[in-house]
């Protein structure tokens, strides 16, 4: 594989792709949705998984901010640390997920506001290759 | 009388001592425990011990005594010292021994918990993205409670007030200075909303219990037994909202803190309403204040008027974390939840000096929560 990008963990998004979308897990036997996808459910513990491409848009079920440098490892940062904001976004009618959220400061976040999914460069890793990791951020007002 | 006992109690004092690993932490306190009981450690049949990061808690029969006794290692989150508890318990109940020891230390270095992802099933991009922080999953977790229940930011500081004027009287609390309202209010934010003053500490320290069957309290003398009335501990259930969790279902959950609680209620046949005293999880004071009605002792929302009144205070009507809690104390995970009991029995029994809950206690409650959703609840009794 060449190229200056890869992803954070093939399992956990498309990428690259042209409208890249999280890749959650539906049981076949009870219909509950997770991500990232497991061989089995959480609920019923039926084993029959199939890949389901999750929803981009939805809204802010809770957040918190990240004012301190998290431990390296496991955290993994290019330069000096910058805070960051954190959350779980809901994807109507599958799944709550957890997430990084970009392009907002935390005077902006408010729970329940619209939400969409976001790429960003996360770090560089020890072959320069730039690491991407999936995010939320605020939905454009009139998308 | 109940079927089990705790006729002895020992802590080494919580905080930092650097001349002393915490395994020897642990042994101090497991002969505290053994010197209150009036028994030695040849009288005791059967340990459960652990700690997160301290060592292998059975190595300690080098410095207690080569008897051969069965020595059962535990590691269970911040519910080690509760699981270790309801080892010995079972292990009483169950007929298998008269006497067991519950021993738990553990020493931490400064700063937030070193995660590793896979421990936890996890991959690493969920630490390399740094999402692997327990702090930020509490911050998470109350932000929705204020959301839904009105809960302010007044509140927070109160909790914290509160530990830290409540460990200024503990002479074993690692944090002993009382701090005002404006020191916890105003110190650096960490995780929004949660700020410096308002998240204990991983910490050092060492606590010990000595059960006994009713055979064996008889011959101790029974001076000082205090009834074990229950001991439970549940997991996550589908839906409930934990910490390290990459996705949560749509669908709400009752917490293992709801489900450990109601069992032990039942186990003691008491209610909430029976508790004279409480020692509960405060992680940070958002924890204690979820974890307040999660217990049963209100209904989401209550806490704001209960704190502001002061009913959760020494001399309130609900003493709760009357050592400090974990605010004070710090957390050394092996050692959080016997320290919990620890401080009930001397509450119970009317030895806990300065800090002593007025008014005659007869019931104690204490409740653990840890990662990755995992609650222990004992209710302790005269």
């Amino acid at each position: 594989m060449s190229g200056t990008q890869r992803s954070i963990d093939s399992q956990l998004f498309e990428w690259p792709a042209g409208e890249p979308r999280l890749i959650g897990g539906e049981c076949k036997s009870c219909g509950v949705v997770s991500f990232p996808r497991q061989a089995s459910c959480p609920r019923c513990c039926g084993s029959d998984i199939a890949a389901r491409r999750l929803g981009n848009v939805g809204r802010l079920w809770t957040w918190t901010t990240q004012e301190f440098a998290p431990k390296s490892p496991p955290y993994a940062v290019t330069g000096a640390f910058a805070p960051f904001l954190v959350g779980y976004v809901e994807l109507p009618g599958e799944v709550i997920v957890e997430s990084r959220i970009v392009a907002a400061r935390a005077q902006e976040l408010s729970i329940g506001m619209p939400m969409q999914l976001a790429f960003e460069p996360l770090f560089t890793d020890a072959d320069g290759v730039e690491v991407i990791g999936f995010a939320f951020a605020p939905a454009p007002r009139n998308a | 009388m109940s079927e089990v006992s705790i006729i002895g109690i020992g802590l080494h004092p919580f905080g930092r001592t650097p001349q002393r690993s915490g395994m020897e932490q642990g042994v101090v306190a497991a002969q505290a425990a053994l010197a209150d009981a009036g028994i030695s450690w040849k009288d005791v049949q059967y340990a459960f011990g652990g700690s997160h990061a301290a060592g292998n808690a059975d190595t300690m029969v080098n410095r207690l005594g080569l008897t051969g006794l069965p020595f059962i290692n535990v590691a269970n989150g911040c519910a080690t010292g509760g699981s270790a508890l309801l080892g010995a318990y079972m292990a009483i109940r169950s007929g298998q021994c008269d006497v067991a020891i519950a021993v738990g230390f553990d020493k931490h270095e400064a700063g937030a918990f070193v995660v590793n992802p896979a421990d936890w099933g996890l991959g690493n991009w969920y630490g390399e993205s740094g999402l692997a922080l327990t702090t930020q999953f509490f911050a998470m977790k109350l932000k929705r409670y204020m959301h839904e229940h009105g809960i302010t930011n007044d509140a927070l500081v109160r909790v914290a007030m509160k530990a830290f004027a409540n460990g200024a009287l503990n002479p074993n609390a690692w944090r002993r200075k009382a701090m005002t309202y404006e020191e916890i209010a105003e110190s650096p934010l960490l995780n929004d909303p949660l700020r410096k003053y308002m998240f204990c500490s991983p910490a050092e320290g060492g606590a010990a219990l000595v059960l006994a069957s009713p055979a064996a309290v008889r011959r101790s003398g029974g001076r000082k037994a205090i009834a074990l009335r229950a001991a439970a501990i549940r997991t996550r259930n589908f839906g409930s909202f934990e910490v390290f969790s990459p996705s949560l279902a749509l669908e709400r959950a009752q917490s293992p803190s709801v489900m450990a609680s109601r069992a032990a209620y039942e186990m003691a046949a008491v209610g909430p309403e029976d508790i004279d005293v409480a020692q509960l999880q405060d992680t940070e004071s958002g924890a204690e204040i979820m974890h307040m009605a999660e217990n049963g002792f209100c209904r989401d929302g209550e806490q704001e008027a209960m704190l502001r009144g002061g009913e959760t205070m020494i001399n309130g009507r609900l003493p709760v974390n009357t050592d400090g809690g974990c605010l004070a104390n710090g957390e050394p995970i092996g050692a959080s939840g016997l320290r919990q009991v620890y401080e009930l029995c001397l509450q119970l029994r009317g030895d806990a000096g300065a800090r002593q809950v007025p008014n005659d206690p007869r019931i104690g409650y204490s409740h653990v929560y840890g990662a990755p959703g995992v609650s222990a609840v004992t209710i302790l009794g005269v």
